[in-house]
């Protein structure tokens, strides 16, 4: 018996300290980018908002056998020389991609802040302030049109930022450090590619001028993220001084395109007052059609009812309305809409394992990067594997993104025109198996999202195509399964969704890089 | 004789929101100074309910109105065989089914985690006028089902393996006695369903870091012939986690502590001493990312004693 308890308390030890909880974080896996192609005629690539890539002025850079050019070549060699493991890993970390890391920080900025605000003592609620932004509720509540929105303005940006930059490099033909001096450490894949402007300098200056707008509150975390990137490109031999200084310089310069375009783009006023809010359902009333409440304790104001007047950035606002709006849903009082919510009351009563999992799959809900966040993943996960080079991963992000924040544009018009309520407002047996959104429900905001995202993404990645196409379904399908909106919402979701992801699909056939 | 066979019973609490932390948390006697006497196999049902109304999000206390008042109810079955007179196998199942009272999220239901305990009882000397007994006592637990972990305040369980070891004293001397017990739950990490979470950073994972915890336990009372009744007090915190911000929802890897104080009795039914009734009652008065929960709980146990039975059968020839 002596034995047995012995080899038990053996067992038992080693079961203790044999097992690690170390977790593998996929993003920490991904290779250092190493282009396929270097794409040197980007330059010629359309931008966005850019009237032409020399837009913005650029100095000429000093020669490579100037003595200041020299004492550059040598910031290199002191900082590669006292090189620790923890510094070569914050250069292979951001060797994966600037676009690609910038955007993780996004989506991580984004998860922070996708918190609704709590109520006041009086049961009204407060709105954050741009102004006061460290103040409860912390501005932003990045909310999917929050994000949607913040996703495109930085990719978009960045998109730009980076054709004016290969401009640069072609005009200014200035080598790499490590071609100057081929005694030079890189920690790097070595290209040919000119490395004046920088590209990563590039995408450091317009993503910190567009977030100081977007997170205002978050600048000490974002200027610590800019200034270790920026040391990781000069330990890692891949960029001198002068090399980061002119591309932060032009892609600050660029932000400001996009700063006064986003100033101006009505996202401003899509909180809307008392007034406006009582409109929307008072028109509804008048349609005939019961209107969406909130079924939040105390009842909370939708959510940003006005978002889809917000400014468009693939097709123009009447388009929006001709070509995109959704027909109208059922209506409250047909046939089709009780079938369509009892359809939603089988699913709250009967889940399954298989459909819970693909509920908390895509859900994607409060605290979380939110769908468009999720599909920023997707493709970042498989662009990791195409080796796109740095100006093509901004082209396609920016392609993703603008496509989902025109599907936010457009879900959310035909949300607020259609003031449709929610399954379990119609039918209060219908319990859900994720959070129930405070917005009208047709049409689904996933389906919209997935449907654009899929679209576009099959474009880039053609053999993907259908994969996406699979995604999307089941992210939209998942909302039906979570039993928060009807079948109709989800379809003509998708159907929206992809008519968006078309017009991505217009403009990537047009802007030179294919 | 009769009071050593079937005196332990029982302490299932289990709270909601966290539900099974420790193995010190339902099941016979895993926490008690008492054991089975060999050949002895006492099992039984219980069932139990817990709610709260308030929580604390972090530290600080409130109640949310989208949710009302969360419930617990429980089945479960328990049991506890004495392998020697030192040495039980002790086990535990529950059924639980959440609920909450307002807003729109649909409660959770299913069997949770299988729990298993050997127990040893490595010394019993007299001292003074009473005896000491010291115990070890391991434990593990899985979940049984594949419920939903991720999905707080309403989740049955919180998914993870966990093996605990846990010391305790007893000390009885007259009628009156006192038990302490610290332990040590190693909990494995879980899987969610998902690909990427936050925690106070990005992961991007769909494995999830669950802090390991420590527990303590204190006991008081009496304990003779035929009744045990006594008064409980323990605490439950995670070595690990990160605090709920504000008006977020929980995480299966919250920093998650509890204090509560409670009430166990046992009575054997004087018409047939192998049955016995048990039940409990508590409240939380500390806590930080949890429910405050008060429940109560109650079974019925029956001792089977297989070794009279071999006595009898064996002996039956030789008269």
């Amino acid at each position: 018996m002596k034995k047995l308890h012995i080899s038990i308390i053996f067992a038992v030890s080693v079961l203790f300290y044999s097992c690690s909880k170390d977790i593998t974080e996929t993003n920490l896996e991904y290779p250092v980018l190493d282009p396929a192609s270097q794409d040197l005629n980007a330059g010629t690539w359309r931008p966005i908002l850019l009237t032409g890539p020399a837009e913005f002025s650029v100095p000429a850079p000093i020669s490579t056998t100037s003595p200041d050019y020299i004492i550059q070549l040598n910031e290199i060699k002191s900082y590669q020389a006292n090189i620790t493991s923890k510094e070569r890993k914050i250069v292979n970390y951001w060797g994966a991609g600037a676009v690609l890391r910038w955007n993780e920080i996004l989506r991580e900025l984004v998860a922070l802040h996708n918190l609704p605000p709590y109520q006041n003592p009086d049961g009204t609620y407060p709105v954050p302030s741009p102004n006061n932004p460290l103040a409860y509720p912390q501005f932003p509540f990045a909310n999917p049109p929050y994000a949607a929105r913040a996703y495109a303005y930085v990719a978009a940006a960045q998109y730009d930022a980076l054709v004016a930059t290969w401009h640069y490099k072609t005009l200014f033909n200035r080598s790499a450090p490590y071609n100057v001096d081929q005694s030079l450490n890189t920690l790097l894949p070595k290209s040919n590619i000119p490395s004046y402007p920088s590209e990563d300098a590039a995408v450091i200056g317009v993503t910190t001028e567009l977030l100081k707008l977007l997170f205002p509150g978050d600048q000490e975390f974002i200027q610590q993220k800019a200034e270790e990137h920026k040391k990781a490109r000069i330990l890692s031999g891949a960029n001198v001084r002068s090399d980061l200084e002119a591309g932060e310089a032009l892609g600050r310069s660029i932000a400001q395109k996009y700063i006064t375009r986003a100033r101006g783009d009505r996202a401003g006023a899509a909180v809307g007052t008392p007034a406006q809010w009582a409109q929307l359902e008072n028109d509804c009333i008048a349609r005939g059609e019961a209107p969406w409440m909130s079924l939040e304790s105390p009842k909370r104001p939708p959510m940003l009812p006005l978002f889809g007047r917000v400014r468009t950035f693939l097709f123009d606002s009447l388009t929006m309305v001709t070509s995109i709006r959704p027909p109208a849903p059922p209506s409250t009082s047909s046939q089709q809409f009780k079938d369509e919510t009892n359809e939603v009351l089988y699913y709250s009563q009967n889940p399954t394992t298989e459909r819970m999992k693909i509920v908390h799959f895509w859900a994607d809900g409060v605290s979380t990067f939110t769908p468009p966040g999720h599909w920023n993943l997707i493709a970042a996960n498989d662009f990791v594997k195409q080796r796109f080079s740095e100006v093509r991963w901004a082209r396609n992000m920016a392609l993703l993104n603008m496509s989902l924040m025109d599907a936010a544009i457009a879900c959310w018009d035909a949300k607020f025109v259609y003031y449709n309520p929610r399954p379990s407002q119609a039918d209060p047996r219908i319990k859900t198996l994720t959070g129930l959104p405070n917005f009208p429900s047709y049409i689904s905001g996933h389906s919209t999202f997935s449907g654009a995202a899929a679209r576009i993404l099959g474009h880039i990645i053609r053999s993907r195509a259908n994969d996406y196409d699979n995604m999307a379904n089941e992210a939209s399908i998942s909302r039906l399964y979570g039993a928060i909106h009807y079948r109709s919402d989800c379809e003509q979701g998708l159907i929206t969704g992809r008519k968006i992801g078309d017009y991505a699909i217009a403009r990537a056939r047009t802007d030179g890089a294919e | 004789m009769k009071q050593k066979l079937i005196s332990n019973i029982i302490k299932p609490v289990i709270f909601i929101w966290l539900l099974v932390i420790t193995g010190a948390v339902s099941a016979q006697t895993d926490i008690d100074g008492l054991m089975m006497e060999k050949n002895a196999f006492c099992v039984g049902p219980m069932a139990g309910y817990s709610s709260w109304k308030n929580y604390w999000e972090g530290t600080l206390k409130r109640d949310n109105a989208n949710l009302g008042t969360v419930s617990a109810t429980q089945f479960s079955i328990m049991g506890n065989y004495g392998l020697t007179n030192k040495l039980n196998i002790l086990f535990g199942l529950p059924y639980i089914k959440t609920k909450a009272s307002a807003g729109q999220l649909k409660g959770q239901k299913g069997l949770q985690d299988l729990a298993l305990w050997v127990k040893w009882k490595a010394y019993s000397e007299k001292i003074g006028s009473g005896r000491l007994s010291l115990f070890l006592i391991g434990g593990y637990s899985l979940p049984v089902s594949d419920y939903t972990a991720d999905f707080l305040p309403l989740s049955i369980g919180l998914e993870s393996k966990n093996l605990s070891v846990r010391g305790m004293a007893d000390y009885q001397r007259g009628s009156w006695f006192a038990t302490v017990s610290g332990t040590y739950v190693r909990r494995s990490n879980i899987k969610i369903d998902r690909d990427a979470y936050y925690t106070t950073e990005m992961h991007y994972s769909n494995e999830v870091e669950m802090p390991d915890m420590a527990a303590f336990n204190f006991r008081s009372g009496y304990r003779d012939k035929g009744l045990i009744a006594e008064a409980t007090a323990d605490n439950m915190t995670t070595l690990g986690g990160f605090d709920i911000t504000r008006n977020n929802m929980p995480f299966p890897s919250n920093k998650m502590s509890v204090t509560r104080i409670g009430f166990n009795f046992k009575y054997d039914m004087p018409f047939h001493p192998n049955l016995s009734l048990t039940g409990n009652a508590f409240t939380t008065v500390a806590g930080r990312n949890m429910g405050q929960s008060s429940g109560f709980n109650a079974g019925i146990f029956y001792v089977l004693d297989f070794s009279k039975k071999e006595r009898k059968n064996s002996s039956n020839p030789k008269n």
